[in-house]
């Protein structure tokens, strides 16, 4: 039974840096971004051809954010500039990224296991692999809670997140809410981007399919973390979506322990969604308890 | 004569051009707004009041004529370009703030009207202590609940706050369009004192939209009255002093069968 708490700690730490990036964009932009199946393999795709090709783990990784980064852009730019819908835009920069991440990689699937990546010194250690690793993680997320909690309490943070707000506002006191939309969808990818680099380097390959269903998964996480903390301030949301990442690996590991199979993951996470997003609807009330904003 | 603040020249704007609902919705207008003018404008549903703001304040573009602001051109600037030189406050309460945000974050923003926004810390010890002030000046206890998101105001509340937004960085022009027709009469009377103190302390140069001729005579030193798009009617100085209902009425019944523009 406790054998599974470390595992999920580890993977709900790893997937939060994804879950905060689709926070960003649904949460904090009210943008319905589904780019993200498609930017976290993107962010394997590079680290592992990178690693591949006889690359510095670290540049490898940095190299995946700032190739998810653009991602995002593209994304925004084809809601922003091309007025294409926001769904359509991510819906189509998603399926395009699968061709891109088979050309990136050459192949399906790299395996890492021998490869050096930035996990290797971990490996050596006296102590067992998982603490290290844990703690790594556990400073990752931290790292980005904290930075995107200060970003996001700057001057251009703050329009950023009155474009999600109260786009004809910002733009009335002098803000591109283009720019800020496509600049945005850059950060959360980056951020997606980073987490798909680092989880391909921990699990010791990278897949072109390894993004399937995390859209679903991510804002499974961001419903539980906000269920348990209410998400009344940006400090707050992140911490939610954290914590709401570690609960819902859990809440998975516990399914598979009482004998849910793998292949029905996603039928149990979209069902635990489908749930979630319909009883208001079920209830007859207008609902604000739960915040439904950029679903 | 020193350039005036605000220049239209036969502005033209067609909706549905083309199409059976097409409408010319803003019709050859030409209009001169001095510095420090606080012009109020009447007409009835339809009669273009709404259209004329929004071109003003670059919400639309013209498909004719010319606008010019302190005398820079800026008929093909999008809204964004144009926030330096104008401020404005919207019938809709919500629409002037970011709801989920804090009301010092609110002003933060509006402080920075039109300005480059950088990656600095935004609601700084400094602001917050000016806020505070300023807010004391409205009277409302909302220094006392700065961080507070703006959603949980009522709409009296969220409207001083935006008028008071406006004037963080003092606009060149300000745009107001019917702000006090959502709030119950005697927030509507409180809101629009502030905005009579507002606009005189500061000179500021504004244009008022209203349903209430009685508003419309009362405030500004100068009135319009629209109708199909048209200016109908320009009076200002002493002549709108001693102007009443009645006489309006009188001799534009026939334009202004619109109840709600009779209400006094």
């Amino acid at each position: 039974m406790f054998n599974i708490i470390p595992i999920s700690l580890e993977q709900g730490l790893a997937y939060a840096l994804a879950a905060l990036g689709i926070a960003f964009a649904f949460r904090i932009l009210s943008f319905p971004d589904l780019t993200v199946d498609g930017s976290f393999p993107l962010g394997g795709a590079v680290v592992a051809r990178l690693i591949l090709e006889g690359a510095d783990p670290v540049v490898a990784t940095l190299a995946a954010i700032i190739v998810g980064f653009i991602a995002g852009c593209c994304t925004g730019f084809f809601a922003t500039k091309l007025k294409i819908n926001s769904l359509l835009s991510g819906i189509l920069m998603m399926t395009m990224l699968y061709s891109i991440n088979l050309r990136v990689m050459g192949r399906a699937n790299i395996p890492l296991i021998t490869a050096p990546t930035v996990f290797t010194s971990m490996e050596n250690m006296e102590i067992s692999r998982d603490i290290p690793v844990i703690i790594f993680f556990f400073l990752m997320a931290l790292l980005c809670k904290i930075g995107m909690d200060l970003f996001l309490h700057t001057e251009y943070g703050l329009a950023l997140r009155a474009t999600g707000d109260n786009e004809q506002m910002i733009r009335s006191l002098g803000v591109n809410t283009d720019s800020t939309t496509i600049f945005g969808l850059g950060l959360s990818n980056g951020l997606i981007a980073l987490s798909g680099a680092l989880i391909a380097q921990d699990q010791g390959f990278s897949d072109v399919g390894m993004g399937i269903g995390l859209i679903v998964a991510g804002l499974a996480s961001i419903i539980i973390g906000e269920a348990l903390i209410k998400p009344r301030s940006v400090v707050r949301l992140t911490l939610a979506v954290v914590v709401g990442s570690i609960v819902y690996r859990l809440i998975i590991a516990f399914g598979m322990r009482i004998g849910l199979a793998p292949t029905d993951l996603k039928i149990a996470t979209g069902m635990m969604v489908l749930i979630a997003l319909a009883i208001p609807a079920i209830r007859g009330v207008k609902e604000k308890k739960l915040n439904l904003r950029g679903i | 004569m020193a350039t005036p603040m605000l220049e239209l020249k036969n502005l033209v704007k067609i909706f549905n051009a083309g199409t059976q609902d097409e409408k010319r919705a803003m019709d050859s207008v030409n209009l001169t707004v001095e510095k420090g003018e606080f012009v109020t404008i009447i007409g009835s549903n339809g009669a273009g009041k709404s259209t004329l703001l929004n071109l003003v304040a670059g919400t639309y573009l013209p498909d004719e004529g010319t606008v010019r602001i302190n005398d820079e051109d800026v008929t093909r600037q999008p809204d964004y370009k144009r926030a330096s030189h104008l401020a404005r406050v919207f019938q809709n309460t919500t629409m002037g703030t970011a709801g989920e945000m804090s009301i010092v974050e609110n002003l933060c923003m509006a402080e920075l009207r039109g300005k480059k926004r950088g990656i600095r810390w935004g609601v700084t010890k400094s602001r917050r202590t000016r806020y505070t002030k300023i807010l004391k000046m409205l009277d409302l206890g909302l220094e006392d609940r700065l961080n507070q998101s703006v959603g949980l105001l009522s709409g009296g509340q969220r409207q001083s706050l935006t008028l008071l937004m406006t004037t963080l960085m003092m606009p060149e022009l300000l745009l107001l369009d019917e702000h006090t027709a959502a709030l119950d009469p005697k927030t509507a009377a409180k809101v629009l004192e502030l905005t009579n103190t507002v606009v005189r302390e500061n000179k500021l140069t504004t244009l008022m939209i209203t349903h209430n001729m009685q508003q419309a005579i009362q405030y500004g030193n100068r009135m319009i009255m629209l109708h199909q798009g048209r200016i109908q009617l320009d009076i200002r100085g002493e002549q709108k002093q001693k102007l009443t209902v009645a006489e309006i009425v009188a001799e534009f019944g026939q334009t202004l069968k619109d109840e709600t523009l009779l209400s006094t």
